[in-house]
Parts: structure tokens; C-alpha cells; sequence
């Protein structure tokens, strides 16, 4: 399983790399994110301190939708999806690698848009080891969700605007456990930031879990 | 071939029906006028006898869902019944959670002065109500029978994973919303509260049971409709084009 996961993970990354599809518009759309949300506080400078793990968070929840969508639209092209059944990989393996290339990219956007709200919103980092380990199990399950979901929507009609709606109510425990494990972490509320990462790494343990078992069943349906 | 239940009604689902306007008739009565006012909350405690009932029935639908779902992903038991009866409770748990929304929000207003707060469960149930909406499009959009099933089957486990954590939302965490009133040790109403209280269970619990089986009964119709409309529709097409029968298109 580990080996094919990470010949999938390896073929997606080079895709992306050739492409140059998230460089060019995944990560300008996310800043420009950024960037609204400040016109919609009114570059309230205070506020927007305060508000930025959240923004943060709310950010890589949309580009997150973004990259799933491209993890299954590569897929979709010339019957790729065909050959990738028909490849022997085991679909177990298929997920994680889908799930390891989605997740590697998001982190690459997380850093860059972490260096967006510090000059955009003048946040000052802190933390850095509640706030990486956060990063890291809050982009895992996003990842997981998102590769589980969008296989479900995969085969479906509507799958840009299904994908969504499916996705967004279910990700919601990991954007607020992810804002209050930030928010800690940078010092704007009293609590004990490391015990929402309890709630993340269970919230990712499942869709992980889920994910294995019930992926080769998805992939022969849709 | 014999389609069950896909007549418009029966004498079963006819008694059930009037039964349900029966008691919604009494529940409006005794909750309007026999019961009192309540010491702490005045008139407003009329939605007591429409809220909590509202919403055990939309996690009723919710669990039937759920449990329809797991009895088709279990091999042995497979069979389409168990896809409609999740199709069903799906559909009828997500009115009922939309009726749970505008109820206690109406209720919110009279008691905590705002239609909405950030409250765990009030949320929790919002998010329930997206997903079940996302459910139901899923179901749309897939129109093999056997993937529709499948696909559907693992996001209904997930939505009845969201109503256990919603159902204790209000004793993990801290909350506005009330505890539990009735099923308790000792409960906290009496008299023509209590009874209303449970009329009003039974009331929307005939109303949820109807429109279980009239959405099953749907589900069956469909189902006839895909099987049958093509076939009935070629032939309809074929009898256009014999002589006899062909439609002469009158001339300006």
C-alpha cells in the first residue's frame, strides 16, 4: 500500500509541478481571499488580528475545496481514471497518496499564506510548535475529507458544485478546532490550545481510516 | 410484475393520516388554550408543545436514514427497500430539521431575545440540516441505482454521526439551550403541560410515520418510472408511426 501511495503521490505532485495549475491560480486566489476579507472588516487593524487564525483557516478551507476539485479533474481527462483502476495499485494506496499530494500542497499554501497575515493583518506568530502541529493534522484531515468526498461526487453530474455542499458542513469541527488551537497558540484566548488537537487527530483518524476501507468500493462505482 | 404499495393510498395510510389531523387538532387546542402559562416563561411556553417534538422527529428521520443505510452496505441483507427507506427518513428527517431551525429560533427570539446565537447545538443542527441538503443532492445526482445507494449509504452514516454529537451537544458542551425536560427521573412539567407535551409527540409522530410511507410509496413509483419509461415511451413513439394512428397536423 505504501509504495503505490507513494508512486500516486509522487504522479500527482509531478502533475502539479508541470502544470504550474495550483502555483498559478490556487495560491493567487487565496491571497486575494485574504485580501477581501480585509475590505469586508474594514482594515480594521485590531479586528483583523484578532479575526486572522479564523481568516486563516476559513482561506485554506476554500483553496482546500480548490485542490480536491484538481486532484479528481486530472483524474477525469483522456479516461486517466480508467487506466488508474486498471493500473494494479491497490486502492487503498491510491487514497493515501491522493490524500499525501493534496495535503503536501496545502502546506506549501498554509506557509505562504501564514506570511500573508502577517503582513496583510500584522499578526505575530507565536507558538510555533502547537501551531505546525495543528497545521499539520487540521491539512491531513482536510485532505482526507476531501480526497473520501470527491471521490464520492466524482462520478456524479454536478460535481463542481456538489462537492461543496458536501464537503464544507463536514469540515466545519476541523476549521473551528483548527482556529481555537491557532488562536491559542497566538495568545488570544486563555485555553489549552493542545487539547483541540484530541478532536483533529480523531476528526482525521476517521476520514483516514473511512477513506481505506471504503475507497476501492467508490473507485469501482463512479 | 407486482409493485407494492404503489397506490396513491390505502385504508392504513388513510386512517393514519386522519389520525395525524386529529391530534395536530388537539395538540393546537390543548396548547393554545387548556394549558396554563408557565410560571417562568409566560405564553411562550406554547412552543413547548411543538419544538421538542418537531425535533426528536427529525433525528428520527435522521436515525432511520442511518439505520436503512447500514442495512444495505451489510451484504447479507442488501435489498432496494433498505435504499428507500433511507431515501425516506433522509427526506422527511431533513423537513423536520428545518422545522426544528425556524421553531426554536422563533422560540429564541421570545426567550433569549435573538432568532440566533452561537450556541452548540443550534449550530450543530444548522450543519446537520447543510448536510443533509448535500445527502439529498448526492442521491440526485447519481443515476445508477447500486452507485446511488452506495455513495449514499456512507455519507447517511456520517449525518448520524452528527446527530449523536448534536443530541449530547448540550451536555459536553456549555450551552443555552435547555436540558432534557421530560425524559428524566423526575420530570420538570405536570398537569396539562405534561399531557400536551406528549400529545404533541404523538401528533408529529403520526405525521412523521404518514410521510414515511407516502415518500416510500414515492420512491417506488420512481423506481416503476425508471424501469417502465423507456419502454412505454418507445412504445408510444412506435404507435405514432403506424397509419391508422398518426396524428394528421391540420394545414394553414
Amino acid at each position: 500500500m505504501w509504495r503505490d501511495a507513494l508512486v500516486v503521490a509522487g504522479k500527482d505532485l509531478r502533475v502539479e509541478g508541470r502544470s504550474k495549475v495550483a502555483l498559478n491560480q490556487v495560491v493567487p486566489y487565496s491571497l486575494v481571499v485574504l485580501l477581501l476579507f480585509g475590505f469586508a472588516f474594514d482594515q480594521d487593524q485590531p479586528l483583523l488580528v484578532q479575526a486572522a487564525p479564523g481568516l486563516f483557516w476559513l482561506a485554506v478551507l476554500f483553496s482546500g475545496l480548490l485542490a480536491v476539485q484538481r486532484t479528481f479533474s486530472i483524474e477525469s481527462a483522456d479516461g486517466a481514471a480508467d487506466s488508474l483502476r486498471m493500473s494494479g495499485l491497490e486502492p487503498a494506496g491510491i487514497f493515501v497518496g491522493k490524500v499525501a499530494a493534496v495535503a503536501v500542497q496545502l502546506l506549501l499554501l498554509e506557509v505562504f499564506l501564514a506570511g500573508g497575515i502577517v503582513v496583510l493583518f500584522h499578526s505575530k506568530l507565536a507558538g510555533a510548535g502547537l501551531l505546525a502541529a495543528s497545521a499539520v493534522l487540521s491539512t491531513t484531515g482536510v485532505a482526507a475529507a476531501g480526497v473520501a468526498y470527491g471521490a464520492l461526487s466524482m462520478g456524479t453530474r454536478v460535481r463542481e458544485t456538489l462537492l461543496p455542499l458536501l464537503l464544507a458542513p463536514v469540515l466545519a469541527p476541523v476549521v473551528l478546532a483548527a482556529t481555537e488551537a491557532w488562536r491559542a497558540a497566538l495568545g488570544f484566548s486563555s485555553g489549552d490550545g493542545w487539547r483541540w488537537l484530541g478532536l483533529l487527530a480523531g476528526f482525521t483518524a476517521i476520514y483516514l481510516a473511512g477513506g481505506v476501507l471504503s475507497f476501492g468500493a467508490l473507485m469501482e462505482e463512479t | 410484475m407486482r409493485y407494492p404499495l404503489a397506490s396513491g393510498s390505502s385504508r392504513l395510510t388513510r386512517v393514519l393520516g386522519w389520525s395525524a389531523l386529529v391530534a395536530l387538532a388537539l395538540n393546537t387546542w390543548w396548547g393554545l388554550w387548556l394549558s396554563p402559562p408557565d410560571v417562568v416563561q409566560g405564553q411562550f411556553v406554547r412552543m413547548l408543545y411543538i419544538h421538542p417534538a418537531v425535533a426528536t422527529m427529525c433525528y428520527a428521520g435522521f436515525g432511520v436514514c442511518a439505520l436503512g443505510s447500514v442495512a444495505w452496505l451489510w451484504p447479507r441483507l442488501r435489498s432496494p427497500r433498505w435504499d428507500r427507506l433511507a431515501v425516506a427518513g433522509a427526506e422527511v428527517g431533513a423537513v423536520f430539521c428545518f422545522a426544528t431551525l425556524v421553531t426554536g429560533s422563533i422560540w429564541g427570539r421570545a426567550s433569549w431575545g435573538v432568532w440566533w446565537t452561537w450556541d452548540a447545538r443550534l449550530t450543530l443542527t444548522a450543519i446537520l440540516f447543510a448536510l443533509s441538503l448535500g445527502y439529498l443532492a448526492l442521491r440526485r445526482s447519481i443515476d445508477n441505482p447500486h452507485s446511488r445507494a452506495l455513495a449514499s449509504s456512507m455519507v447517511a452514516i456520517l449525518m448520524a454521526l452528527t446527530v449523536v454529537v448534536d443530541h449530547y451537544a448540550t451536555v459536553w458542551f456549555v450551552t443555552l439551550h435547555q436540558n432534557e425536560t421530560l425524559f428524566q427521573p423526575d420530570p420538570t412539567i405536570h398537569g396539562w403541560q405534561l399531557v400536551t407535551m406528549l400529545m404533541s409527540f404523538l401528533a408529529f409522530g403520526l405525521v412523521f410515520a404518514w410521510m414515511m410511507v407516502h415518500r416510500y410509496r414515492l420512491e417506488v413509483l420512481e423506481e416503476r418510472y425508471e424501469r417502465e419509461g423507456f419502454t412505454s415511451a418507445l412504445e408510444a413513439r412506435r404507435s405514432e408511426a403506424l397509419p391508422e394512428r398518426r396524428v394528421e397536423v391540420p394545414s394553414r
